[in-house]
């Protein structure tokens, strides 16, 4: 079986820095990858690659088999990558409700005339529209709360909207981008309880790039370690974590001390 | 509940026009009023415009003025050619003002949006002093444009009716583009592009869908302008009328179509008002009270008047926008 996403010698420059050089990695469906590295280490330039953000340097990303790397970003979304932010980027003066109701955007019908003259049809799809949004905002335990501005949530639920959201359009690769940032234990418990459900739900494959060591030694199957945009380890978490690579890229080595 | 409340939109509506319609002809509104009446109705369209591309779409537009002035023109070109006073031969003009305004926005819009907020603003700026010189200019090429010394023999179609009935069209128009899924797509850009193109909204068609709407309005009201006093001279379109419709949505609230309306009616007045009831002496002490106005309002209310909200009245929200309903209850 071929994998669902393949990278192939990826490289991003921005002048004259590399910020991502011939980086390769496949995932294949149903896996969970975690993408660690010291900061500036290039995860969420590859991220950004992935998602069409960025137009690659060099390199090749094939989704399902198709060319992804010079589409536009709300193609690849459609296509079925969808991903977070580090820092969460919701619609902040929207509701709850509208915030997933956009993501739903795909799915309408109803073109411009439709919607200037507010025929029948445009008031069911917009009922519909709205009942689909409900029910699932119910599965993330939402519901309650989807007349409220997002941005007056507080943050655990920020990033579960978000994260919603951007399963609205039940993606086959949902790409996470620190989503433990900012939380505290507690917090950082319920959201690997909420990735492993979502996992299971949505038959999702995730990449994550995550640095609270318990998330990725946690639910993590595989782990790439990046620095200085090269991969420089990747395999089991365990194996990963005990790289002397790894250990230098974040602690430096004992000649530079 | 919803048809009830279509209904009383429409009552309300027609009660405004009869209002007003037996004010004018028991000529307790005399013609020089009426003429402001208009106008204000045709400010409140052009606000309405770049409300949909500045207050729901987040493109910081400062070229308004020009398309207004597309508008104006065309229209001016159209009726004056034609030479006739069929009140149809308004609505020609409009239509052709709208579209033209249209045409051109998309032209422009379409290697301009790539920029985003400040640079927006600073290419709009410079569409709309190159429109201003080209208006300057036109007789140079088309005589009857009159240039910079202005056209006239514009035919005065342009009635309070005309322009009522233009601006309601425009308000439900706007209201059932903003209270949909289009409109959705295009907040989500004002919110946050990136995340919008994320979740696979195509950001560039929709802001070019918001920009050229934005400026069909501004050529509409710019054809009704051209008809209510018969002459267009190019300082009428310049850069400072494009700031005088950003800060009547911006008082009125970015992202609300009834503050845009209100304030574009107490701006029109204020600006007429303060002409006749200040004395002669210090009449031109209003650009001082307008400016003055405006820093207030920001330092009491920064986000606007009306600050994204809307008359619940004048818009019943559909049923599928708002109206909460108990999940709990529903289901059971």
């Amino acid at each position: 079986m071929s994998a669902l996403l393949e990278i192939n010698k990826l490289t991003k420059s921005f002048g004259g820095l590399k910020a991502v050089s011939d980086f390769d990695l496949n995932i294949n469906t149903g896996e969970l990858v975690g993408l660690i590295g010291p900061n500036g280490a290039g995860k969420t330039t590859v991220f950004n690659l992935i998602t069409g953000m960025y137009n690659p340097t060099l390199g090749s990303i094939k989704f399902q088999e198709h060319e992804i790397s010079r589409l536009k970003p709300h193609k690849i979304a459609k296509l079925g990558i969808t991903r977070t932010f580090q820092n969460i980027r919701l619609f902040p003066e929207l509701t709850v409700l509208d915030n997933v109701r956009i993501a739903y955007h795909f799915q309408t019908r109803c073109g411009i005339c439709h919607t200037l003259f507010r025929t029948k049809r445009f008031n069911e799809e917009e009922s519909q529209l709205r009942e689909k949004a409900l029910e699932f905002l119910a599965i993330f335990g939402l519901e309650t709360r989807y007349n409220e501005i997002s941005k007056n949530l507080p943050y655990g639920e920020q990033r579960r909207l978000e994260i919603a959201r951007a399963l609205v359009s039940e993606p086959k690769l949902l790409l996470l981008d620190e989503p433990a940032a900012g939380m505290n234990p507690f917090e950082v418990g319920r959201l690997m309880e909420l990735i492993s459900f979502i996992r299971d739900r949505f038959k999702l494959t995730i990449l994550l790039i995550e640095h609270q060591m318990k998330v990725v030694m946690g639910i993590c199957e595989r782990v790439v370690a990046m620095d200085f945009g090269e991969i420089i380890a990747q395999g089991k978490p365990e194996q990963v974590q005990n790289d002397p690579k790894v250990i230098e890229a974040y602690l430096g080595s004992v000649t530079d001390s | 509940m919803k048809r009830l409340a279509t209904l009383r939109s429409i009552v309300i509506v027609v009660a405004v026009y009869v209002v007003l319609q037996v004010l004018i002809s028991l000529g307790l509104i005399n013609p020089y009023w009426q003429q402001i009446l208009s106008f204000a109705g045709i400010m409140a369209i052009s606000a309405l415009g770049l409300n949909l591309i500045y207050g729901f779409t987040g493109q910081f537009s400062l070229g308004h003025a020009a398309f207004y002035g597309i508008g104006a023109y065309a229209a001016a070109y159209l009726s004056k050619s034609i030479q006739s006073t069929n009140p149809l031969i308004l609505l020609l003009g409009i239509i052709c003002g709208g579209i033209l305004a249209g045409v051109v926005a998309f032209l422009i819009g379409l290697p301009i949006l790539r920029l985003r907020s400040d640079y927006l603003g600073i290419a709009t700026l410079g569409f709309g002093i190159i429109m201003k010189i080209v208006f300057d200019n036109a007789d140079a090429i088309i005589p009857s444009l009159g240039g910079s010394r202005g056209m006239t023999g514009i035919p005065r179609l342009t009635s309070f009716a005309w322009v009522f009935a233009v601006f309601v069209l425009g308000i439900i128009i706007l209201r059932n583009l903003v209270f949909s899924s289009i409109g959705r797509a295009l907040v989500s850009i004002r919110e946050d592009e990136v995340a919008s193109e994320a979740v696979g909204v195509n950001t560039t068609k929709y802001k070019t869908i918001g920009f050229v709407i934005g400026c069909i309005y501004a050529g509409v009201a710019g054809g009704l302008y051209a008809h209510l006093y018969s002459f267009l001279h190019p300082s009428n379109f310049d850069f400072l009328k494009s700031i005088d419709v950003l800060l009547i949505i911006v008082l009125g609230g970015l992202g609300s179509i009834s503050g845009t309306i209100i304030i574009a009616f107490a701006w029109t007045f204020l600006l007429e008002g303060l002409r006749v009831i200040l004395p002669e002496a210090i009449l031109d002490w209003r650009l001082v009270i307008y400016p003055l106005l405006l820093i207030i309002v920001m330092l009491i209310r920064p986000k606007g008047i009306f600050g994204g909200r809307e008359i619940k009245f004048l818009f019943p929200k559909p049923e599928s926008f708002k109206t909460p309903i108990n999940r709990s209850e529903t289901s059971k």
